[in-house]
């Protein structure tokens, strides 16, 4: 399968690709085959090997899902977030999911819709200190949802956490109730709004895990841009799946979840912490 | 015994009329409050996404919490059988939908999307304590309506089976109620101000100093109004006990919270913010709910030179309200304002504040909107002895 999307070019006319059969590969291949094969391939190694590197980094695309095509809990979308990666001044994340979802800093932080930010964690005593992103950690069991009284908040199959803007009444419990003020709530009026992130002033809002690109097949804008211009520290990808890149690491090295104490059991885990 | 009659507020009372106006007008200015709030959203109150709730609640809560209790006197009468209650029953019952409907006035009007409570009415997460408070709330007024009507209506009234039985489901009720009330608070386990079983009986407390306290209060407005004592003597020395035994328990709840925080280590950071530390909190946490809101009352109804004044009993009532306005103020909002604990033992930064305490400052639209739930309470009250005999009569 790798040739056919890179060898189109190489591809003798009126012929199959090179790569296609080795009965081809006679004693009278001329230079030009060769040539090609040695293309063709180099082209297939080049492809795996930045696939395979984007994949490392944090690019697990998700298979898009059909309009018709249930969420299903076979799938748990979670994050895995290297706060050693994570520049101190880094924000490449936090302007990412603004641009994405049309939220924005008005000067006002208090009341300003805060889907994610940049914490900086410093040890008093010893004056260690690490920064990284916090948003909604999407819990197994989300205190957000349980206090929520019409169901406005849920949580889909696959794990996202997200508001139902039709149901949501603006009564604020879920932020009473979140431990992680990963919740904001629309006090002003909106305009510029995304078609695919709709708000509403008077509802209560947070961080969507893309789930309009995940649907689509491909990665939250805050794990594409910190891969693309950040440190290159979150990894987005189904912790159900044992064989996806996120499910080896947080196998493989010790992660930490904030305030697992609580049990809700967050779907955003990070290292080095 | 004999049998009590009752009155309407007929008499012709500037005092009445003067206070009348006065709620009217607050209920107006709360109004074009909510409006102006709805219209151009929360931006233009006090709160943010640390404080979220803030003067509104505190208020509706307050006057939530005060409507079961306001039916205190009602139980009593009819629950545990106590005839030299049973004048004053109509009214509390009266009193605990009055405060309930003004409570969720503001409730409501506090809401994002105010427009959206048939939502509220008709979409339920059962797993919510918000939820089942709705169905709390509403049955609450239906079950007292019902109770007033048993208690009140000729013929249902000549005996005392359909107010016994009603009065002892309101009764059961009300402490449910009141429990789903503090709930709110003792359930969310991430604040570390909240998350705590006792909110449930310190609520319950609570509410029973403030019900009984709205109606004292009541009853010496009525009095006025209606130009003769509607409360006996024998009366007001039970009320004066009821009082100082109500604050005394919300006493023993409050100290009993903190000393268990003080107790764990985990917990102070919090209690050094709420009882030291904490600015406005601290200030009103001393000297509004425990010196002006507890001691001094207690000091005025224990004081012997006070006796069965009436005066004093209703001073201390007044100052036992404004105590428990301030308890809620440092409940609601000093719970909120003190940061949330992500990583416990570290010092964490960020522009949205974590790790800051946070500061608020009520807006006027904030007020006037809790101050108008006081005022349809008061309203309601007032629009119903003029219509309805709620008021016993006294003997000549």
């Amino acid at each position: 399968m790798s040739c056919g999307s890179k060898s189109g070019t190489g591809c003798g006319s009126g012929g199959a690709c090179g790569c296609a059969s080795a009965s081809a590969l006679g004693d009278g291949v001329d230079d030009a085959r060769r040539n090609f094969l040695r293309g063709a391939a180099a082209t297939t190694v080049t492809t795996l090997v930045a696939g395979v590197t984007l994949y490392s980094f944090g690019a697990e695309p998700a298979a898009a899902r059909g309009p018709d095509e249930k969420v299903t809990s076979k799938v748990r979308w979670g994050l895995l977030i290297d706060a050693s990666k994570c520049g101190d001044g880094c924000t490449a994340c936090v302007t990412a999911c603004q641009t994405e979802n049309g939220w924005r800093d008005t000067g006002h932080p208090e009341t300003d819709a805060q889907w994610i930010r940049k914490l900086m964690v410093k040890n008093p005593e010893n004056g260690a200190s690490f920064s990284l992103p916090m948003m909604c950690q999407h819990c197994a069991d989300p205190p957000c949802v349980d206090v929520c009284p019409t169901g406005a908040s849920f949580k889909r199959a696959d794990g996202i956490v997200l508001v139902d803007k039709h149901i949501c009444i603006g009564c604020r419990y879920c932020m009473m109730a979140c431990p992680y003020k990963a919740r904001s709530f629309v006090h002003e009026p909106l305009e510029d709004q995304k078609p695919y992130a709709p708000r509403g002033k008077g509802t209560v809002e947070s961080c969507t895990l893309c789930v309009h690109r995940v649907d689509a097949g491909r990665i939250p804008a805050c794990v594409e841009a910190c891969n693309d211009t950040g440190g290159g520290a979150m990894l987005f990808g189904d912790l159900n799946d044992p064989s996806s890149e996120i499910s080896k690491r947080v196998a493989t090295y010790r992660t930490t979840r904030i305030r697992a104490d609580l049990g809700c059991e967050p779907g955003v885990y990070y290292r080095n912490i | 015994m004999a049998k009590i009659a009752y009155q309407k507020l007929d008499r012709r009372s500037p005092l009445f009329w003067g206070l009348f106006t006065l709620y009217a007008f607050i209920l107006c200015a709360g109004l074009g409050a909510a409006y102006v709030m709805e219209h151009n959203g929360h931006i233009i109150t006090g709160m943010t996404n640390q404080i979220v709730w803030g003067v509104p609640h505190v208020f509706a809560v307050f006057l939530i919490v005060a409507a079961s209790g306001a039916l205190n006197v009602a139980s009593v009468s009819s629950v545990f059988n106590r005839p030299e209650y049973k004048p004053y029953a109509r009214l509390s019952g009266l009193l605990a939908i009055a405060l309930l409907v003004g409570g969720l006035a503001v409730l409501v009007l506090d809401l994002g999307r105010p427009d959206r409570l048939i939502v509220a009415m008709t979409t339920y997460n059962f797993k919510s304590i918000f939820a089942w408070n709705i169905f709390l709330y509403v049955g609450f007024i239906a079950i007292v309506a019902t109770y007033l009507f048993a208690m009140m209506d000729r013929h249902v009234s000549r005996t005392n089976l359909l107010g016994t039985a009603i009065g002892s489901l309101a009764f059961v009720w009300r402490l449910i109620l009141t429990t789903g009330t503090g709930s709110i608070f003792g359930w969310l386990v991430a604040r570390e101000a909240y998350g705590a079983a006792i909110m449930a009986p310190l609520f319950i407390a609570a509410s029973l100093l403030y019900g009984l306290a709205f109606t004292v209060l009541a009853l010496t407005t009525m009095s006025q109004q209606a130009g003769q004592s509607l409360v006996t003597d024998e009366m007001a020395g039970k009320f004066r006990g009821l009082l100082a035994i109500f604050a005394l328990a919300v006493l023993y709840f409050t100290a009993v919270q903190h000393l268990t925080n003080l107790y764990a280590s985990e917990h102070h950071g919090v209690e050094r913010f709420l009882l030291l530390e904490g600015g406005i909190f601290t200030t009103i946490f001393w000297v509004g709910q425990i010196l002006v809101g507890s001691v001094l009352p207690l000091a005025i109804l224990a004081a012997p030179r006070f006796g069965h004044s009436r005066a004093a009993i209703t001073v201390a009532s007044a100052l036992f309200l404004l105590g428990g306005l301030a308890q809620m103020y440092v409940i609601i909002i000093g719970g909120q304002a003190y940061p949330l604990n992500l990583f416990p033992g570290m010092e964490v930064t960020s522009a949205f504040h974590d790790g800051q305490v946070a500061r608020y400052t009520p807006s006027l639209p904030e007020i006037l909107l809790g101050l108008s739930g006081l005022s349809i309470a008061m309203l309601v009250a007032s629009i119903a002895v003029k219509l309805l005999p709620f008021l016993p009569r006294p003997a000549q």
